[in-house]
């Protein structure tokens, strides 16, 4: 199994250790999960996420390629900007989420979830031969700390020597003597950063922002915190067997810069939009066969936890479900005929036999006090 | 700390059985310490209604930390008297005090022999590797 450079920090902190997509890494400290998740609601958590990969696009084609590939319309990105896509195949099946920085003009970096890294790289160099490009593989030279809550800004602020980069752009700064790409974005709902940096510099990075304070958590705390604010989670909520208009990522795609599976989703999207008014459209399918679905939050009504996996009386699955530390009840999310989709439908979910109502609910199910 | 009291009866499937001083038919079960420890914080316990019938090494109840859900399974095979009603409001009883007040349920056995195939603390200690 692979570690990150931080493998030893986890292991002194008492941290349970998971296999997480063929990474050793910390699923949760001795505080527990609530606790790292209150402690990045209320003040700061740090997480290793190094297992996070990335991906440099570099070249006088860069932009071209990945417009070709990505399904937001990259020209947007202004350089030190950074922006949310999807990765599709052909029929619209979603390869993987990622975030892409636009470091220099002509240079790119996007990241990848570990599960996917090797997969993506694959996609992205199969399709690149036709343009004027190097890609980077760049795993292993890059450890990323995800430092999130609302004193987050503040306490890596205090490290850095110029200003911390606006919500969504990004830039490189020294965090305590260290050369770290500062990037304002995260997977919380909290305000917060992302650190992209060697990995010989990691250990020291983390020791000083636990020393000023920062609260390690682990995967665990990562997953209930970015249900609450309704991120998607790919091998949970996103798949190659839906398309980004299903999964309610319709506003990062944008099907007229022609990118791979933009047909299909037109084809979604319109279907969507004339849904029950008219025969005209073309039927809509999921990149399954079957027909659309779409990704709703709910909360259940009573006790109980629904589970991935749980199927939902009347058709559709639970994708992600968990004890919302926050708001005390069962969440989650799941695919729903269009028909069940409507805010403050009543669901009823089959949790292991038993039928627990949920009530469709509008995401984000947390929103950050502002 | 890990501890499995010399006074209970143990399940290979991290569950202890303590016998009513009070009601030689009466057992009281829960969860051992090594079974808390894995789960995490508890934060939901779905227990069985009175009188349902529990059997030996077949799960009866559910518990939940917040990332997952772990059957319990019966140490011991009977009818279920009492259920802790206290866990509703409090289930991380049973990761405080998991032979104390986070107990899960009292039945009454079916087959007191059954206790016999249980392991005591040695050897359940044992199973764990540690």
């Amino acid at each position: 199994m692979r570690r990150t450079p931080l493998y030893n920090r986890h292991v002194a902190a008492g941290a349970k250790l998971v296999d997480f997509a063929g990474w050793e890494m910390p699923v949760q400290y001795p505080d527990g999960v609530r606790a790292e998740h209150m402690a990045v609601r209320e003040r700061c958590g740090i997480f290793d996420v190094s297992h996070m990969g990335e991906i440099e696009t570099v070249g006088p084609d860069a932009e071209a390629l990945l417009q070709r590939l990505l399904s937001n319309d990259v020209a947007k990105i202004a350089i030190g900007g950074s922006q949310y896509s999807v990765l599709c195949d052909e029929r619209g099946g979603v390869l993987d989420d990622l975030f892409t920085y636009r470091l220099e003009p002509e240079r790119y970096l996007t990241v990848t979830n570990a599960s996917n890294h090797e997969r993506d790289l694959a996609w992205f160099r199969s399709y690149a031969g036709d343009f004027d490009v190097e890609l980077h593989d760049r795993i292993d030279d890059y450890a990323m700390l995800a430092v999130q809550g609302p004193l987050a800004r503040e306490l890596v602020q205090a490290i850095s020597d110029a200003p911390l980069p606006a919500r969504m752009t990004t830039a490189m700064r020294r965090l305590a003597g260290a050369e770290a790409l500062v990037c304002a974005t995260g997977y919380t709902g909290e305000d917060g950063v992302e650190l992209l940096l060697a990995p010989g510099d990691a250990s020291a990075l983390w020791d000083e922002l636990c020393r000023r304070g920062a609260t390690p958590a682990g995967l665990a705390a990562r997953d209930t915190l970015r249900l609450e604010a309704c991120f998607h989670l790919y091998g949970n909520d996103l798949s190659l067997e839906r398309n980004p208009i299903e999964a309610g990522l319709g506003w990062c795609c944008r099907e007229d810069t022609n990118f791979i599976g933009s047909q299909a989703i037109r084809v979604a999207r319109t279907a969507l939009s004339s849904s029950g008014a008219s025969s005209h459209a073309e039927p809509a399918v999921s990149p399954s066969g079957r027909p659309p679905e779409r990704l709703i939050a709910f909360e259940i009504d009573g006790q109980g936890i629904a589970r991935q996996g749980n199927p939902i009386v009347g058709g559709g699955t639970v994708t992600s479900g968990t004890l919302s530390p926050c708001l005390g009840v069962g969440i989650g999310m799941a695919y729903v005929p269009a028909e069940h989709a409507t805010l403050g439908t009543v669901l009823q979910i089959d949790v292991r036999g038993k039928i627990r109502p949920a009530i469709v609910k509008q995401k984000p199910l947390y929103r950050k006090a502002s | 700390m890990s501890s499995y009291p010399d006074d209970l009866l143990y399940h290979p499937e991290h569950d202890w059985a303590r016998l009513d001083a009070d009601d030689p038919d009466v057992a009281v079960l829960g969860i051992t310490w090594f079974a808390q420890d894995a789960l995490g914080e508890v934060v939901f316990f779905d227990p069985p209604s009175p009188g349902t019938i529990v059997h030996k090494d077949e799960p009866y109840a559910e518990v939940e930390s917040v990332k997952a859900v772990s059957d319990v399974v019966a140490p011991l095979s009977g009818e279920i008297v009492e259920v802790n009603e206290k866990l509703a409001d409090s289930p991380n009883a049973i990761n405080e005090d998991p032979y104390g007040e986070g107990w899960l349920v009292k039945v009454r056995m079916s087959d007191p022999t059954e206790r016999e195939a249980l392991l005591d603390a040695d050897a359940y200690s044992a199973t764990l590797g540690a």
